[in-house]
């Protein structure tokens, strides 16, 4: 008989830290994927901040209402978009396949794209409030803003990183999610009161709009953004928080359950 | 923990059903040598007795064995990929899988490397049932995909060492890198190599986990012949150290340098397995001769050439004038089996 020597396989936890080592050097050396998700908010901001520098009222500049909106979109992109656009083209190019056939944990993979989403939201939302503050005097949170932010960008971001991966799915490869999920992405950002108020935006559009996260992760950020003479303007006339809280969390159970029912390791029609 | 090899000795022909049902044995007919079908005219299933070296259907899975799979079937839709399969890996041979593009090749092999269903069949792999194998069997096997793995910003190193870290006593990704020779190659991307660099690369993360099993599916398509030289010598020595290898390819001369034992895949199924000096009972089957006779070509196939050339030599009264004498080549008797060009 062969008695194959017992070998004791390496801990979880060592291999997401591998992972998540591999997923931080993949997403910062890669040219492209920097530019896009993280140089893109920030010449956002720099534009917007620059051209559309008028009053909304009660004192507030209208690049402070945009700091709401512009992280939102930046957690987006560093989210939903990184990860759709990522995995299809792991998927496509066999990367994810030849994982498959090694004995890493299934877990560490995912541990490892969430570590490489928080470092990444995490750098652009610093790299955001830096410039707000230093060049447009945006006023940042404070006390109990800072909890209501982290809150909102954490679930958020969870809800967004679940809907990326299964959104992964549907594409053939790389590309064809990029081509899929970013004109999606940009048309979210101009109906969820991204680039201009979300008063201004038609009824309509703000009840396709509240169908997806973008829209409330907005308004919860523009609650810590704002002044509350400002709730006003929201379509309820308040924050809504609560409803921000149900609806993220609904979209995190929405993209868990997709995701497990539909991601794959090879490209369709294998296995 | 010694394997030996169980002894391969000479296997023979065992046209099961097989397009390998040739005429009459030992009957010499002149056939026209247009290319290797000639073969399919004249072959003597009557001269090699030796039993069939792949198992029978009704004989259960071997669970000591590196491989063993009996009637395996895998439909896509109506088309049957894969129909009634059986197939015996020992351990520590290398197995050539040969066959046509479409024939069940590659689908056999990532049904036993977990990546796909069956709709039929038993199959062990290392004694464990890939469809329920889990990390302590994945840890066994080295995989190197068709596919290939794709663009990576990270260098080979850093690959290897990630690679590495999913095994339990994993080889050291620099030795590996040097194995594959890659090792001036060891701080640049993945991406940033060229073709038969990446496929090296895919060997070695196929090799670094120190695998009791290695896959190979297709493994020098785009080397140059000196880095196929280069890979075999590289495989000749995993073998040494006692790695099963079950090997896909193209080059029958691979498949020829390289595997104590070739099976070959037609529509489906297994049409022999034998070492590759008897395949299609190539170690007997007849000689061709060839000579120039009035201003035309003529050619005989014979089990007796020798003779023959003798009453040539005797007709010509010296040199016959462009005498050839031909044993069928390992392509030869594999087009034939899967009904290659007629």
């Amino acid at each position: 008989m062969t008695a194959a020597p017992e070998r004791t396989l390496p801990s979880v936890a060592a291999v997401c830290r591998t992972r998540a080592g591999v997923e931080l050097k993949e997403f910062f050396r890669q040219r492209e994927s920097v530019v896009f998700t993280l140089m893109f908010p920030v010449i956002l901001l720099l534009v917007f901040g620059s051209v559309l520098d008028y009053d909304l009222g009660s004192g507030v500049s209208f690049t402070q209402y945009f700091m709401a909106g512009v992280i939102a979109a930046g957690i987006l992109g560093a989210s939903l978009q990184n990860m759709a656009i990522s995995i299809a083209t792991e998927r496509s190019d066999g990367t994810l396949k030849g994982l498959a056939g090694t004995p890493m944990p299934k877990s560490a993979f995912f541990v490892g794209k969430v570590v490489q989403v928080l470092a990444v939201t995490v750098a652009l939302v610093a790299i955001l409030l830096a410039i707000g503050a230093l060049f447009f005097d945006v006023d940042l949170p404070s006390g109990a803003g800072w909890l209501t932010f982290v809150w909102v960008a954490a679930l958020g971001s969870a809800a967004c990183t679940l809907l990326g991966i299964a959104v992964s799915s549907l594409a053939r490869n790389g590309r064809s999610a990029s081509a899929t999920v970013t004109p999606i992405a940009l048309v979210l950002q101009f109906i969820s009161g991204v680039f201009f108020q979300f008063s201004e935006v038609p009824t309509w559009l703000q009840t396709v709009a509240a169908l997806f996260p973008l829209r409330w992760m907005a308004q919860g950020l523009r609650s810590v953004f704002l002044p509350d003479a400002l709730a006003a303007e929201e379509p309820a006339g308040h924050w809504e928080l609560g409803r921000v809280a149900l609806v993220l969390g609904i979209w995190c159970v929405v993209g868990l359950v997709l995701c497990v029912r539909t991601f794959r390791w090879q490209d369709r029609g294998q296995g | 923990m010694s394997e030996s090899k169980d002894p391969l000795a000479p296997h023979g022909s065992h046209a099961r059903g097989g397009p390998l049902r040739g005429g009459p044995g030992g009957r010499v007919t002149p056939v026209t040598a247009r290319d290797g079908a000639h073969w399919a005219a004249v072959t003597s299933p009557t001269a090699v007795p030796a039993a069939s070296a792949a198992p029978r259907p009704d004989t259960p899975v071997d669970p000591d064995a590196a491989i063993s799979v009996r009637g395996l079937v895998r439909r896509y839709g109506s088309f049957t990929a894969v129909d009634g399969l059986d197939l015996d890996i020992h351990r520590g041979e290398i197995f050539a899988l040969l066959g046509p593009n479409g024939a069940g090749k590659t689908t056999t092999v990532e049904i036993c490397e977990g990546f796909r269903r069956r709709d039929a069949g038993e199959v062990r792999v290392l004694g464990t049932d890939p469809a329920t194998g889990g990390r302590r069997w994945k840890a066994q096997l080295g995989i190197v995909l068709q596919s290939g793995a794709g663009d990576s910003q990270l260098t080979c190193r850093e690959l290897l060492r990630a690679q590495a870290s999913y095994y339990p006593g994993a080889r050291d990704p620099d030795e590996v890198l040097d194995l594959v020779g890659l090792s001036e190659k060891a701080g640049v991307r993945g991406r940033a190599l060229s073709g038969g660099q990446r496929r090296r690369l895919d060997v070695a993360l196929g090799i670094v986990g120190k695998p009791t099993l290695l896959f190979l599916d297709e493994p020098t398509t785009g080397f140059d012949p000196e880095a196929r030289r280069q890979f075999w010598s590289l495989i000749r020595s995993l073998r040494d150290l006692g790695t099963t290898m079950l090997l896909t390819t193209h080059y029958l001369d691979e498949a020829e340098a390289l595997a104590d034992r070739v099976g070959v895949i037609a529509r489906g199924r297994l049409v022999e397995v034998a070492v590759p000096s008897a395949l299609g009972g190539r170690g007997s089957a007849p000689a061709v001769v060839s000579w120039t006779e009035d201003g035309v070509r003529r050619t005989q196939a014979t089990q007796a050439p020798t003779a023959l050339v003798s009453e040539l030599a005797g007709r010509f009264g010296g040199e016959v004038p462009d005498l050839a004498v031909a044993r069928p080549t390992l392509e030869d008797v594999y087009l034939r089996m899967i009904g290659g060009p007629a």
